[in-house]
């Protein structure tokens, strides 16, 4: 065991079980699953993405990229997981990933015995031919080789929640920076948002040995964070991570449930925030880089600043006896800390030969050997166990099981890059410092380039008091907390240029310093091409390590300064967001809202079988028993209309109630034909065009009084009807005295239909006579009560061709008048009919839907013309009037039917002329829709072809390549039945 | 993205939908000789300007509205928004000589 006798933010009262690759171990309330693992001596956790080497923990922050795990198990299996970041909880279940068949001995090892040949750009060159090979043979070959973890067996149990925050300042970290700007602006009355991605506030606080006011860094955390919780305007959000800048918001992820095993009943897993605020502090802190040397990835090589950690915050000694390799003071003091915790240290090792007296001064008094001058040249074990070191005198060996290894800190500029902001270089620290930044960002503390603690607390308390003046808040710099004000000293370094064995920038892809080279050698010298070209930067920690120091080569090779080379830019999100956050609720049936019609629940009674049809949930057909197929129902329910009588819910057309004076003059102005002259109680059909002469939608509008104007849409077109008409009253015609709203939820709509729909809807109406033969002509249309007193319209229009009526009520009388109507169509044998009947009828009756209003087809193409005023200006006309719509070899609109009225036709066909070559200039039109008519007992079609009207009795070929039919059809005239309309004017 | 509609205020932008380029104006006379022409490059020609940019927005999740938004289309800044429509009353914009701007620009 590792764990340290005491010390630590653990409680060592509450043990916690958990497994790794099926092995029980014990770790402690306060742990993370990486410090459990190095408190019970778990050194290698992982495999290398592609040479398979053995990994150990590298960090104890989200920049791991080593110890990534799978967590849980079946469908709760999230693999990639951070095991530095993972919260231990009981019962955690995590299983290390890309080895086979064990961690301990992983086969596709051997790729790293390969790994001379197996270089930058090495796929590409190598697996070349044949080019077939590649898709079927290599690239899963390679796949299966290099690879994280395994995706959950099942759908996701669990959910995810979206919500949204505002404040006046979002302070993003809560280290000595964030904590002090958060109390800065929360003590002027500004609304504040501190987010911490860690479980507990602090940040560096919690790792370090120092004193603020007297105090421990601890102590100070409690009472900033009391303080904190003591303010109405303050929120502290823990475990939330802001992962990216977007334009006037921050996107962030809170890991509400990710500490237990199961959320609890109605919490989600993750919530999904949207910030909106009006001001930003970036408190994100510095990390500690590596140092690239030979064998720099074996397990039991550490970062400093992580080896602080684990000793300070998690009372873990990630090694018995320790080296440390750096080149900057904070390594020492992360030694130092180790050492006096009983982790010794046997020796320091720092590339600097100027390392202030004082410093070396603590390592002389606790007996610590230091080598200063010196490099790390490599390491050898299967965990570490041998570090060679040059030392400037020779070469030495020293027998450790650590190595904490620091390249210096780079501040976390990653969140200021995300509106385009480059970060620039600075010299003093060898580091890229904050550049441009998003709108209403500034930076505070370690993030930018100040590392020492006295100067983060009074770079936070700065820029906090700062924010909320510049919101009109009245705040006077805060008096900095008392603390030390260390120095970093850091050097630049980077490569250990006499190390022999592989040297990796980028851990978690396998990039080499050997890689970095060859790629400038080849050609790519540009830092994007150097990406591109060896996948630096790729992986998920997209190069939060690594990043920095493969510039800082290949700057060397090219020999180039680094803001020469260029900058590593850095893209949203800073650490990975699962799919199932962005999705929220909006999974499956959730994807989008149901809608329902109003008389869904008695269509369901009937034994109704639902279809989506736009966003709504229709009935499609309503099957009885010995009806083995839809199309026996829908024959069923179309012969019953044709001879009886049906209904069907039609409260899905939209519905825009129009008033006013100016009505009519607005509705010759959308639609193409003339609507001004239409009287009080009657109901006209209309087209509408697109300003390009293209047919937008049609439907029938009703005068309802002298000022006042019922208008319905197809279902599909409602919203952009409404948008449309709204667009052309704002925007072109303000001056017009029209008020127009969206009724469409407002009122459900019964259809009644076939020859006996009278004598139902005098069924339902209080005052039969109002809705006589006389009274209530073909499109006619009446205000009426149902049922007994409720409002009511009655419109007598036709879809199905038969006679005809549709009621409309408020939609809360829906149901209740669907059922009145079945009810008092009882006598008449009356059926419920669904969309597919519908749709039959239509093409029966040659009424244009989807398929013919397919954004293609002029009004004339659907042969319209005739209907279109040539005495008014509208949408669309003059457009309408090209060239190209008046071509006579324009398609349009024509009825087909198989010259073997055996055959049947399916939309899509293409018309080719009998004896042509199914060629597309041979092409004379398509089939737009098809139908079996039960009323004819054949099959039917809509469709455009050359000529139009003109062919109607040709005969020509239906051809559909794609389904191998060719089949001769009769061309007709576009309604196959009643074209007289007989049965409607009934 | 956030909008500031001038009816509801600063409202994110998914409540919108976007049309785009407003500164085109539906020619005056259809019956004139050219008016195809004329009607040709109010409907297909735009501008893909980078930089500042006047475009439509309809509040379709709120005022329904439709709404003028000048915007930077390389910074996603939004310097103004107006109701759309000329001759609506639009105290908070007070340059009143937009819609007359870009009837000039039109026929330029």
């Amino acid at each position: 065991m590792s764990r340290l006798a005491k010390g630590g933010q653990i409680d060592r009262s509450r043990p916690l079980a958990f497994t790794f690759d099926d092995i029980a171990y014990q770790g402690y309330f306060g742990d993370t699953l990486a410090s459990a693992l190095l408190a019970n001596d778990v050194k290698l956790v992982g495999r290398s993405f592609k040479y398979h080497r053995p990994r150990g923990i590298l960090t104890a922050g989200s920049e791991e990229p080593n110890a990534l795990v799978e967590l849980r198990s079946g469908a709760r299996r999230e693999p990639n997981t951070r095991a530095t970041t993972a919260e231990l909880f009981d019962g955690l279940e995590a299983a290390s990933q890309n080895r086979w068949p064990s961690l301990a001995f992983d086969a596709m090892a051997v790729n790293g015995l390969l790994s001379p040949f197996f270089g930058a750009a090495f796929y590409y060159k190598t697996f070349m031919w044949p080019k077939a090979a590649w898709e079927k043979l290599y690239e899963p070959a390679i796949r299966r080789a290099a690879g994280l973890g395994r995706a959950a067996d099942g759908p996701d149990p669990d959910h995810y929640e979206k919500a949204h925050a505002f404040c006046d300042l979002l302070v993003i970290g809560s280290g000595p920076a964030g904590l002090e700007a958060a109390l800065a602006a929360g003590r002027a009355g500004a609304r504040v948002i501190l987010a911490e991605e860690d479980f507990a506030f602090g940040g560096r606080l919690l790792s370090e040995k120092t004193t603020i006011e007297d105090d421990t860094p601890g102590a100070y955390v409690t009472r900033a964070i009391a303080e904190l919780k003591s303010f109405t305007n303050v929120r502290l959000m823990v475990r939330t991570a802001v992962f990216g800048a977007y334009d006037d918001e921050y996107g962030a992820l809170e890991r509400v449930a990710d500490h237990v095993a199961v959320p609890a009943p109605f919490q989600p897993r993750q919530r999904l925030w949207k910030i909106i605020p009006k001001r930003v502090v970036l408190a994100a802190g510095a990390m500690d880089r590596p140092i690239v040397f030979g064998g720099n990835d074996r397990p039991g090589v550490m970062h400093a600043a992580a080896a602080q950690t684990y000793v300070n915050r998690f009372g873990v000694a990630p090694a018995k006896t320790s080296a440390v390799f750096s080149n900057n003071d904070a390594a020492w003091r992360a030694a130092f800390d180790a050492h006096d915790a009983g982790a010794s240290v046997k020796a320091i090792v720092d590339v600097r030969t100027d390392v202030s007296p004082e410093i070396t001064g603590g390592a002389q008094k606790r007996g610590i050997r230091t080598i200063l001058g010196g490099k790390v040249v490599s390491t050898r074990g299967k965990t570490l166990g041998i570090v060679s070191v040059e030392t400037g005198h020779g070469r030495e060996t020293l027998y450790v099981d650590g190595l904490m290894m620091s390249g210096g800190f780079s501040p976390n500029v990653h969140l200021t890059c995300h509106h385009g902001g480059k970060p620039s270089w600075d010299e003093t620290i060898a580091a890229f410092v904050p550049g441009k930044c998003p709108p209403g960002m500034t930076v505070a503390g370690a993030a930018t380039g100040t590392f020492s603690l006295a100067d983060c607390l009074a770079d936070g308390g700065r820029k906090g008091a700062a924010a909320a003046r510049d919101l009109g808040f009245s705040a006077a710099d805060p008096t900095p907390p008392r603390a030390e004000s260390e120095a970093t000293g850091q050097k630049p370094f980077w490569w250990v240029h006499e190390s022999k064995g592989l040297a990796f920038v980028d851990f978690q892809n396998d990039v080499k310093a050997k890689d970095v080279a060859l790629a400038h050698k080849e050609g790519f010298s540009s830092v994007e091409h150097l990406k591109r070209y060896t996948t630096l930067g790729m992986a998920t920690d997209q190069g939060k390590l690594g990043n920095v120091a493969g510039l800082a080569i290949l700057a060397e090779v090219s020999g180039r300064t680094i803001p020469q080379t260029g900058t590593t830019m850095f893209r949203p999100p800073w650490t990975p967001v699962a799919l199932a956050a962005f999705a929220g609720h909006h999974r499956g049936p959730d994807f989008r809202p149901t809608r329902p019609t109003p008389s869904h629940a008695f269509a369901e009674e009937l034994g109704g079988q639902f279809v989506e049809a736009g966003p709504w949930l229709r009935a499609a057909y309503f099957p009885h028993r010995g009806e083995p197929t839809l199309r026996d129902s829908v024959n069923r329910e179309v012969l019953a209309v044709r001879e009886r009588v049906g209904w069907i819910d039609v409260s899905t057309f939209g519905k825009i109630e129009l008033s006013g004076p100016d009505v009519g003059a607005f509705l010759d102005r959308v639609y193409i034909n003339t609507f001004s002259t239409l009287k009080p109680g009657k109901v006209r059909y209309g087209v509408m065009l697109r300003e390009d002469g293209i047919v937008m939608d049609d439907g029938t509008t009703t005068r309802l009084s002298e000022d006042r104007w019922a208008m319905t849409t197809t279902t599909a077109n409602a919203g952009r009807v409404y948008q449309h008409l709204v667009f052309c009253h704002q925007v072109l015609w303000p001056e017009l005295d029209v008020r127009m709203a969206s009724t469409t939820e407002q009122w459900a709509q019964i259809a009644i239909a076939g020859p006996r729909a009278r004598d139902v809807l005098q069924g339902v109406v209080d005052d039969a006579a109002a809705v006589s033969a006389e009274a209530l002509p073909y499109m006619g249309a009446a205000e009426t009560t149902v049922m007994g007193g409720v409002k009511a319209r009655v419109f007598r229009v036709s879809f199905s061709g038969e006679l005809g009526y549709e009621v409309a009520v408020p939609a809360r009388h829906g149901e209740a008048l669907a059922r009145a109507i079945a009810k008092a169509g009882a006598a008449q044998d009356i059926v419920p009919y669904g969309l597919e009947a519908l749709a039959v009828m239509r093409i029966e009756k040659g009424h244009v839907s989807g398929p013919e209003l397919n954004g293609q087809t002029s009004a004339a193409d659907l042969g319209f013309a005739r209907m279109a005023s040539t005495k008014k200006d509208y949408i669309g006309r003059v457009l309408a009037g090209r060239e190209a719509f008046r071509d006579p070899r324009r398609p349009s609109l024509v009825g087909i039917k198989p010259v073997d009225r055996t055959q049947m036709l399916r939309a899509g066909a293409h018309f080719l002329k009998p004896g042509a070559k199914p060629t597309t200039g041979n092409d004379q039109g398509w089939l737009s829709s098809a139908t079996w008519s039960p009323t004819l007992g054949h099959s039917i079609g809509l469709g455009f072809l050359v000529g139009g009207s003109a062919m109607v009795g040709e005969v020509f070929r239906a051809w559909d390549g794609l389904r191998g039919t060719d089949i001769e059809v009769e061309i007709c005239a576009p309604c196959f039945i009643d074209p007289e309309g007989v049965r409607l004017r009934g | 993205m956030r909008i500031p509609c001038p009816y509801c205020g600063p409202r994110d932008a998914h409540e919108f939908s976007y049309l785009g380029d407003a500164t085109g104006t539906r020619p005056k006379n259809p019956s004139a000789p050219d008016a195809i022409l004329a009607f040709h490059d109010y409907v297909y020609p735009r501008g893909n300007p980078a930089g500042s940019h006047r475009e439509l927005w309809y509040h379709t999740n709120g005022c329904r509205r439709w709404v003028e938004v000048s915007r930077n289309t390389l910074t996603h800044e939004i310097t103004g928004a107006r109701f759309a429509g000329a001759s609506i009353p639009d105290a908070s914009v007070p340059d009143a000589s937009v819609s007359d701007a870009s009837e000039k620009e039109a026929v330029s």
